[in-house]
């Protein structure tokens, strides 16, 4: 019996070892703490991948903080030339490359596509005295650093957009108490607890949050309004800024190695297990792939460097 | 009520055949790295933690919750028949352990160790259930200077409990520290201590300093003291069970054991090393045959390794609720849960309630798969210990190797992994304990982090940390930690 049994144990392994050999299966590089928009973003994407069967299998390595910047530079350099490895980012890396003055950057690693693109929501703590934007507002007007600001790294889209709002109300942005987390999920715990006045991340790291009644939406970056959270337009706030995320190939892969990976991820987002995840988490598509990412990615490197420079984030 | 309901789907995940089959390789995967002399829990399942990597969230967790508790069954048995501890909470065990084994009742011994660990893993499991809710609800008072106060009493009692004296466990928790701090900040993006070298930019990885310490670093301790280890294997005769005057005399040992060790591994004070003390003395003091100990006494095993499993079960409750591991073998846990996408705090059993319940459930699974498997099969586990010293580890050392390489394939990982060996062979040498190392490494920047969270949001302002009363309770308690062994010594010089 117990032989048995321990035949089938070593059958299984060696079973699942060998379909591991015979299909390539995946390594994600997920270069912040759990919970986030960007460990959203690749889990879900892994799994869209796996319910079309493209890949046999998806190795996750989760490594937070300093804007994604630690997790690129272990991506750079243990995938140099793996065809099988990807890394998810977004215009956070691009912004947490700059303000750290990071010693590697997004030029060294090989752009697959641009995924989607998040709206930015504000939020309070059910618990909080702040019942609205104006509110807010108010507090930080009377007293800018007795407002602290919980979102993701710093020098990414939550630390720009509590800039932007510093700026369009009048507020030095240079005097906005940023808190960062790794992460939208490290913030959620914060936030909650009442250890930040204000949570700033993706609508979609905190919609549950905000549907359970545990956190009160004040704002949200679109031009619109979503869900009947109001924009920050609407409140007289000229401010809108969306969040893109997107994946990207080890260093130095051939051409025939990216089209590969270029190829996977365009029949992943193509399934309908990825189309329910964009519509659950309130994502917008902005499919861009291969040399037009790249130039984008240029486009955007310019753009959030000139945000950052005239916000004086930078010190 | 809802914990039940949900532990009940947990069950259910656990339960199905497959997920059944990866508990069973676990086990026997965790008790065959286990059961080789000198190598701990912390190590096992360091090692074993990259053929976890591949399977789906839910088949991993149970494949570890098997080795966890293969590891731990493994660890007594070299105990109680090679008189090795593999750490430090084993060393009750052989205080008596060994001498039944070498009075010729190993079986006995082996018995209820292994019959002790499942009923402690157990209730202390059905604890866990209970308490972590509660835990949570608690932890989200807890801001950044609370967290931080809460680090610096783990780091402390850590210090202070494991190894010989406060110095070598300070020593060895301001090395951890120190490499801790290598690599990118993560609040500024600052590259430190990277010395130019770019893959020292994401930071020293805990299962290479933890490979690296405790393997290589054993590795050469055997190497070079060879000559002078004087053990010898004891025979099991007969079969692992025990008569009715053992179970008579072990079932009470248990009970006790479970209710020192769940709520000792649930406050930070250095994992299980403290409890098995414990209950070695309190069985000593209990036993209605105390002349019989240091001579075998069968209390004197059942009692520790109950201990040292309820202590293991309850070092779960701050790392899944806090996200604060506080023994070596939970700081590499922390880093698994991550790699499961598991983010261990207080939301953990809200956003990932499948999974972590799913976890939970798999911890008695576990526990049962290795009764049932384990007992009949020590003759088999005996065997690996007529392995050859020098071929085991010069095995091990491969398998350090490769699994040091196979995480992220660089070259700099080798060459820490075999500096952090030498390293761990001088700390053997002077007698200083690694654990602390391993826990500050993981412990230090999440310490850091929150300092200086706590200090942006009261704007420079260093009083949060005594205004508040939580922070200022463990910090006073820290403190007391510190000065209460100095200030008895006073006294009793004065008196």
């Amino acid at each position: 019996m117990i032989k048995n049994l321990l035949r089938h144990a070593v059958a299984a392994l060696a079973i699942s070892a060998g379909a591991a050999l015979a299909q390539p299966s995946l390594k994600m590089m997920i270069p912040a703490n759990p919970g986030g928009g960007w460990d959203q973003t690749g889990r879900n994407l892994a799994a869209a991948m796996q319910s079309a069967k493209l890949v046999s299998g998806v190795q996750f390595d989760n490594k937070g903080g300093a804007g994604g910047t630690i997790g690129l530079a272990q991506f750079i350099n243990a995938s140099k030339g793996d065809p099988n490895a990807v890394m998810i980012g977004g215009m956070v890396m691009v912004g947490g490359i700059i303000l750290g003055k990071s010693p590697v950057n997004l030029t060294q690693v090989t752009p697959i596509a641009r995924l989607t693109s998040e709206w930015e929501i504000l939020v309070v703590p059910a618990a909080s005295p702040l019942k609205s934007m104006a509110d807010l507002v108010r507090v930080f007007k009377e007293n800018p650093g007795k407002v602290s600001w919980g979102g993701g790294s710093a020098g990414g889209t939550d630390h720009i957009l509590a800039g932007l709002i510093a700026r369009a109300v009048g507020v030095e942005p240079a005097r906005v108490n940023y808190v960062p987390f790794k992460g939208g999920g490290e913030a959620v715990a914060a936030i909650l607890g009442g250890h930040v006045t204000v949570g700033v991340s993706g609508i979609g790291e905190f919609a549950e949050q905000v549907k359970a009644g545990k956190m009160r939406a004040l704002a949200q970056s679109g031009p619109a309004r979503i869900d009947n959270i109001p924009s920050l337009k609407e409140q007289g706030i000229d401010v809108e800024l969306g969040n893109w995320r997107g994946i990207f190939g080890a260093p130095g892969l051939s051409p025939a190695q990216r089209d590969g990976l270029v190829k996977l991820v365009r029949d992943a987002t193509e399934t309908p297990a990825w189309k329910a995840t964009l519509e659950k988490m309130g994502w917008t598509p902005v499919f861009l792939a291969g040399d037009d990412y790249r130039k984008f990615l240029d486009e955007d490197t310019r753009r959030v460097g000139a945000i950052i420079e005239s916000l004086g984030l930078k010190k | 009520m809802e914990a039940f309901s949900a532990l009940l789907a947990g069950f259910g995940v656990a339960l199905q055949p497959a997920n059944l089959l990866w508990g069973l390789v676990g086990v026997t995967l965790g008790t065959f790295v286990g059961v080789l002399p000198g190598v701990g829990p912390a190590l096992t399942v360091a090692m074993l933690l990259p053929l976890t990597a591949k399977l789906d969230p839910t088949g991993a967790l149970i494949m570890f919750a098997g080795i966890y508790y293969g590891a731990m069954f493994g660890g007594s048995t070299t105990t109680i028949l090679l008189n090795t501890p593999g750490e430090s909470a084993s060393i009750a065990t052989a205080l008596e352990g060994n001498r039944m084994a070498k009075a010729g009742r190993a079986g006995p011994a082996l018995a209820t160790a292994a019959i002790g660990s499942f009923v402690a893993g157990s209730i202390a499991t059905v604890l866990l259930t209970l308490v972590a809710p509660l835990v949570v609800a608690l932890a989200l008072k807890f801001g950044p200077a609370e967290y931080f106060a809460l680090m610096i009493f783990a780091f402390v009692t850590v210090a202070a409990v494991l190894g010989s004296s406060t110095v070598r466990g300070l020593t060895s928790l301001f090395l951890g520290l120190l490499l801790g701090l290598a690599g990118i900040d993560s609040q500024t993006g600052q590259p430190r201590f990277a010395f130019g070298i770019p893959e020292l930019l994401d930071g020293v990885d805990v299962v290479v300093l933890a490979v690296g310490l405790f393997a290589v670093g054993e590795a050469l301790h055997v190497a070079a003291y060879r000559s002078r280890l004087a053990e010898t294997l004891e025979a099991v005769r007969g079969r692992a069970t025990m008569s009715r005057a053992d179970w008579a005399r072990s079932w009470p040992a248990w009970l006790r054991a479970t209710a020192i060790g769940f709520p000792f591994g649930t406050i930070p004070a250095g994992g299980s090393e403290i409890p098995t003390f414990l209950s070695y003395a309190a069985e000593k003091k209990l036993s209605r045959h105390p002349e019989e100990f240091g001579h075998g006494a069968i209390e004197g095993v059942a009692g520790p390794e109950a201990a040292n499993n309820a202590a293991a079960t309850g070092v779960l409750v701050p790392l899944l609720t806090l996200g604060i591991p506080t023994s070596a073998t939970a700081a590499i846990l922390l880093g698994a849960f991550q790699n499961y996408g598991l983010q261990p705090g207080p939301l953990l059993f809200e956003a990932q309630s499948a999974l972590v319940w799913g976890l939970i459930a798999s911890l008695y699974v576990g526990n049962l798969i290795l009764l049932i498997l384990n007992l009949p099969l020590i003759g088999l586990w005996v065997r690996v210990l007529t392995i050859p010293r020098d071929i085991l580890y010069a095995a091990i050392l491969v398998f350090a190797t490769l699994g040091a390489y196979s995480m992220h394939q660089s070259w700099v990982d080798l060459l820490m992994l075999y500096v952090f060996g030498l390293l761990g062979f001088a700390m053997r040498r002077w007698d200083i304990p690694v654990g602390p190392a391993v826990i500050g490494l993981i412990l230090g920047p999440l310490a850091e982090t929150q300092f200086r969270r706590a200090l942006q949001i009261s704007q420079g302002d260093a009083s949060v940390f005594v205004s508040q009363p939580i922070a200022a309770t463990f910090l006073a308690v820290t403190a007391l930690v510190m000065v209460a062994p100095w200030a008895v010594r006073r006294l009793r010089r004065g008196g």
